[in-house]
Formats: structure tokens, sequence, C-alpha cells
């Protein structure tokens, strides 16, 4: 019974410290601004199926989109024996699904005996590629420090859980061949029988120590591996699935039309100039144009930057980027992620919003890193979660230009042109059609 | 050449009780860039020659906004756009054809929640269907027989508005070999001139974008790289100037190569 209530109290730690920091991180998203997305849901589902379970992205890189399956499939079907140790623990049964599948159940222990097997293997492949080859994405300067330490612990703890999943089995295999209490005949074990050898020669009591603490072990580290999710890039095991629903479904190409602007631009052009003013409510102080720091993002842009797993292919495909530029796209998913943690932390001290002095631009985005995207979409069309990094720069131009007038000479002489001549350079709007004459 | 064609504006058009099939957007590239106004003129001549009824603003066209609005200043985007929206329902335009991709994503996707709704098409797709309905015949002109053409995506043709396949159907009408870079489509590298790069400098680097793009095409081995877009047009022209290459590979837009292929230019 002692084990049974020790199991119960971890368990509901282990699940309420994770719903706590949800609960936080959903708090956080939607400090972002309102955005309606509710159209297309047929659409919707499609795309979430398509992109986040069908990895329709992920496979454009053939070599990490089939490793990164294997880990995919894995970890969902592992789930379903997750799923068995749980109601084990909570009830003091063992291998509590065996007897209403038969042989069905010896199959699915087999099978994710080998997909433990597969995962394994391919945790092996990506450290590889982390850490020893030279794969450009992995060795930029976003990805120093904590976000290398993370790709690699992730990786790390899963070899680690697939290993005690393992080798319980091998202890449990033997106690079932020696017929000890409790451990009823159940289960195949194609890959945990060559492990057998290790643990052969073991008391029965001393097994059945072994197989406990690898059961726990392998627990344990599930709902600690649960809470740490939630703090690293891996959350994009939750978050991909909101986050493709929520896909921008319109031409990549379009970008919004602000709304404050269009209300200004429809009075200067055609508003009756004697008409009262439509709104005579205080609104309060007006609205920020563009995005100066995380919290005038919309919630879209937030949900995206706790979606990002920082795999580079953004970077990677960024014109900007290949030729030595200081834009990353990556690095403007993590900053803006980095950033509305800080200020979701300042609202947790101070019990509301504050103003800290610091801003996502300036304080983590550079004006030269926005100003050298070229908005050519590759960073979009490349992301296997279908995140938009273009939005967020876009919107941080837009605050430059129209609340802070910065913007490179050029540019400026660009903007006079194309309001005193109609085009971007100074030619006169009457030479507009010239090419005619010199056409016969 | 035959017979001088002749280019109504819009204004002539309607005072003669007139109405055109299509308004052909020139852009503003089309209009004052010396490259990208033969880029115009090929366009024009293609449409006289398939017999389309068209007509342009002339100097009531003005620039669409997208250097503007890509550069952050809305404002000045939607003044634009507020002004020739006006413009085309004043004519009660519905079919635009643009020589621009830019002009093309902003007319047909940003215009439409401002007032301004059109049958917007650019001018590869305009050109792939002429000769597709029969339209246009290429015929009696310039050979690219043993040559290679390669197409560089414009990014606001293809990955902005997945248009990836007109533009290659109408070069494989001419009698060249099609390749293809090793980006391309969807995977296709910006020429870098997009965003408003086109009119500031780059920002420090180790390379130009363009530079880079360059190479995928003598990579392809093309003899002509063709484009569909007037800035994509001078960025791979300079792209090819940095190789000293312009001797052996040409940078042509499609209009242009189908213009050559049907004896126009």
């Amino acid at each position: 019974m002692i084990p049974q209530i020790i199991f119960t109290l971890l368990f509901l730690t282990g699940t309420g410290i994770f719903a706590f920091k949800i609960k936080k991180i959903r708090r956080n998203i939607f400090l972002g601004k309102p955005l309606e997305i509710k159209d297309n849901k047929a659409e919707r589902w499609k795309t979430m199926a398509k992109v986040a379970m069908g990895q329709s992205k992920m496979v454009v890189r053939p070599v990490a989109g089939f490793f990164h399956i294997l880990i995919y499939v894995g970890f969902v079907l592992i789930n379903i024996e997750v799923l068995e140790i749980i109601i084990d623990g909570l009830t003091g049964e063992h291998r509590f699904f065996a007897p209403y599948l038969g042989s069905f159940y010896n199959f699915l222990i087999g099978f994710f005996e080998i997909l433990a097997l597969l995962v394994v293997v391919a945790c092996f492949v990506f450290l590889y590629r982390r850490n020893i080859s030279s794969i450009r994405r992995f060795k930029m300067p976003e990805m120093k420090g904590w976000p290398k330490l993370d790709g690699n612990l992730i990786l790390v703890v899963e070899v680690v859980l697939m290993g005690a999943l393992l080798k319980m089995n091998a202890c449990d295999q033997i106690l079932q061949l020696r017929g000890a209490d409790h451990y009823m005949v159940a289960g195949s074990f194609p890959i945990s029988q060559f492990l057998v050898p290790f643990f052969d020669g073991f008391e029965t009591g001393t097994l059945i120590t072994f197989e406990r603490i690898f059961w726990w072990a392998h627990i344990t580290g599930i709902l600690i591996f649960l809470n740490y999710v939630p703090y690293s890039k891996h959350f994009h095991i939750i978050l991909a699935f909101p986050n493709t629903y929520y896909s921008n479904l319109k031409p990549k190409g379009q970008l919004n039309n602000m709304a404050a602007v269009k209300k200004e631009v429809d009075l200067m052009m055609g508003g009756d100039p004697f008409a009262t003013p439509e709104t005579t409510v205080d609104d309060g102080p007006p609205e920020r144009f563009g995005v100066k720091d995380v919290t005038d993002l919309n919630w879209k842009n937030l949900l995206d930057a706790y979606s990002c797993t920082e795999c580079g292919r953004c970077t990677d495909n960024c014109p900007a980027n290949q030729t030595g530029k200081l834009l990353s796209p990556r690095k403007v998913m993590m900053d803006t992620r980095d950033r509305i943690e800080e200020v979701g932390k300042n609202i947790d001290k101070a019990g509301k919003p504050v103003e800290d002095g610091i801003s996502l631009l300036g304080n983590y985005i550079t004006e030269e890193e926005l100003w050298a995207c070229t908005t050519c979409n590759a960073c979009v069309d490349a992301c296997p979660l279908n995140i938009d990094p273009l939005n967020i720069i876009m919107n941080m131009r837009r605050y430059l230009i129209m609340e802070e007038s910065k913007s490179p000479d050029s540019v400026t002489s660009m903007f006079n042109n194309v309001e005193n001549n109609g085009a971007p350079w100074a030619f006169p709007a009457a030479d507009r059609g010239k090419w005619i004459d010199e056409l016969n | 050449m035959s017979t001088p064609i002749h280019v109504p504006t819009m204004a002539q058009m309607i005072a003669s009780g007139e109405v055109p099939e299509v308004l052909f957007w020139v852009g503003c590239s089309g209009s004052f860039d010396d490259r990208a106004k033969r880029i115009t003129k090929a366009i024009v001549k293609i449409l006289a020659k398939a017999n389309v009824k068209f007509a342009v603003l002339g100097a009531e066209e003005s620039c669409s906004g997208d250097p503007a609005k890509r550069a952050g200043n809305e404002f000045l985007f939607q003044m634009q756009a507020a002004q020739n929206i006006m413009v085309l329902n004043g004519y009660d335009v519905k079919k635009i054809v643009t020589g621009c991709p830019h002009c093309f994503n902003t007319i047909k996707n940003e215009y439409p929640e401002l007032g301004g709704n059109y049958n917007v098409i650019h001018h590869t797709q305009f050109i792939n269907d002429l000769i597709k309905d029969g339209k246009l015949v290429i015929a009696d002109g310039k050979s690219f027989k043993g040559k290679k053409i390669t197409f560089h995506d414009p990014c606001y043709l293809g990955r902005a508005n997945d248009i990836y396949e007109a533009p290659r159907e109408a070069l494989m009408k001419l009698d060249a070999e099609l390749v293809e870079m090793k980006r391309c489509k969807a995977k296709g590298l910006c020429c870098g001139a997009g965003g408003a790069q086109m009119f500031k400098e780059a920002e420090p680097g180790n390379k130009e974008v363009n530079v880079e793009r360059t190479e995928d095409a003598l990579e392809a081995k093309a003899d002509i790289i063709a484009t569909g877009c007037p800035f994509c047009n001078t960025m791979m022209t300079d792209g090819v100037k940095n190789f000293n290459k312009e001797e052996e590979v040409e940078v042509k837009d499609i209009a242009e190569l189908i213009a050559e292929a049907a004896d126009l230019i």
C-alpha cells in the first residue's frame, strides 16, 4: 500500500507542477495582442494533421526527418506503456493491461522494445550531429550555452529513460521465468533479452529490487522530464499541435494592413472634414504602431516563440544569414521567447505588469538585424512548425519607422520619392509613360 | 519591325468609349529603369501580337506601396494604396496584368481589404496562358537550340504566392533546355532586393546575396538566367558582372525571351 501512496503523491505532484507552469505560459502567451483566428476550421485540422502529426515539413531534410520520426513515433507509442505504468503504480498491479490484451499485449511490449531501441539509435545520431559533425545551424552564436546544453540534455534523458525501460524488462523477464510471486508471464522481449546475461546471476530478491529501481527510475524520470519540457525547446512536442492549427493560411506574401492606419488614411483621403469625430469615448493612450516589446506582438507571435525548437532551418535558409549578416530568424524567435519569459517573471514578482526599462527591440534585437531582412519568406517556408519570424521582423520595422522615424538614409529618400513622385526613385510622375514614345 | 504599336492610356480608352480587356500595370521599375523598360516593351509587344485589348494608366499610375510597406512605412503604403484604388475603381478595372511580382503581390493580396478587388495576374502567367490558348504563336524568331535556361523564382511570385509552374511552362515553349538550380521553387534563394533592400546598401556581411544566387545559376551551367521580376533582373545582372561572365551568361525576363522567340524584338 505504501508504494501506491508514494506513487500517487509523486504523480500528483509531478503533474500538478507541470499544470501550474503550463498555466503561466498560457498567461504569458495571452499577454500578446488579441487576434481572431476562427476561420477555416477544416483546413486548420488538416494542416495540423499534415504538418504536426504527419511531419510533412520535417522530411524535407531526409536524414534529420527520418530520425526525428523515429523519436516522435517512439515517444507517442511508448506513452501507451507509460499509461500502464501509471495504472500499475496507482493500483499496485503489475502489467495491468496484460490479462485484457492477451497475445496482442506480447506484440505491443515487443514492439515498444524495438521502438525504444530505435529511439536510442536516433538520439545517438542526433548527439553526433549536434556535437561532432559540422552542421552549420548547430554552431551559430545563438546556440552557445544553454540552448546547446538543452538540446543535449533532452537527448541524454531520452537515452536514459529508454535504458531504464529496457533494463526493467530484462529483470522482469528473468523474474517471470523464475516464477517469482507477482511477476506473471506477459510480454515479449526482443531487445531486452540481450540484457538478460547482465542480470541473470543475481538472486531473485536482488532482481526484484533492481526491477523496482528501474521501474521507479523510469516513471520518476518521466515526471521530472515532463516538468523540464516547458522550460526547454522540447516544449514543441506539445505546442506543435496548436501552433500548426493556428497556422497562417493566407498567401505568405500578404502582410496585414494595419487597421489603425487605415482609419487615419480614410479620414485623410475621403473623410468629410466637417463631420464630427466618430469617437468621443476616451480609449486611453493611443496604441503603439508596430512592435517595440513582446506585449506589442499578438498571441500567435508568442505561441510561435514558445513552439520554436531551435532547429535553425529558418536561419539556415535565410539569405541574409548565409551571406554573413547579423540576422538569424531563429534568434528572433528565441529572443521573443526569452523576453516574454522575462516579462512573465516580472509579473510573478510584482503581481502586475511592470516597466523594467527593457524591450525586445533594442535589448534583444538590434536594428541591424531587422534591416538585413529581404522579406523573402524562406524562413517561414522552412519552419517545420509553420512559425513566422518574418511577421515579427516586419512589425518591428513598423515601430522603427512610424514611432521613431528611424531608417537608413537611402530608405528615407525612397519614402520621400514615393511620397512626392509616386515612385521609389526621383523621377517625375509625368515621365511614367516615356517608354511608350520609345516603343516604335 | 511591323506596324507601330499603340499603347492607349485608360483615360484615352474610356474617352473613346472603349473598355480594355486588361489593364497592364507597368510598375515603377518598368516605367523608369532603362533595363526594366526593355521588359515592359517586350510585354507590350506580346500583348499587341496576341491582340489583347489593353491599356496602361500612364501618369496616373503610382507606386503600389510595396517598398514602403516592407520598409515599415504602413502610412505611406496605405496612402499609395488608397490613391491607386481610387484610380483603378474610377476606371472600373476588373483585370490587371502586372510586370512586377511585388506590385502583383501587393495589389492581389493587400488591396482587397482596402477596397480594391481585381483579378490580378503576373505577366509570366498571362503570357503562358496566351501561348496555351493559341493566341500567341512562337515562330520565326530567335532559336534557343542548345541553350540552357534556368529560372530564378522571384520570392514574391514563388514562396509568397505559390506560383512556380506558369513561368516554367512558358519557358518550356522555347526550344531550349530548362535546367534547375540546386535551390529552386519553394527553396529558391532570394536575389537580395526584396523588403526594400533594393533601395539601400546591404547590411554588413561577408558576401552579397545576389553573388551567392548567381553562383547557383553558374553552377547549373545556364547560358540564360530567366527572371520574372525587374529587381531580380538587376540583381542577377550585377551578379553575373561580378563574375565577369556577362559575355557568356545572359539575364533576361521571360517576356523578353518569349518576344524574341516570337520574332517581336
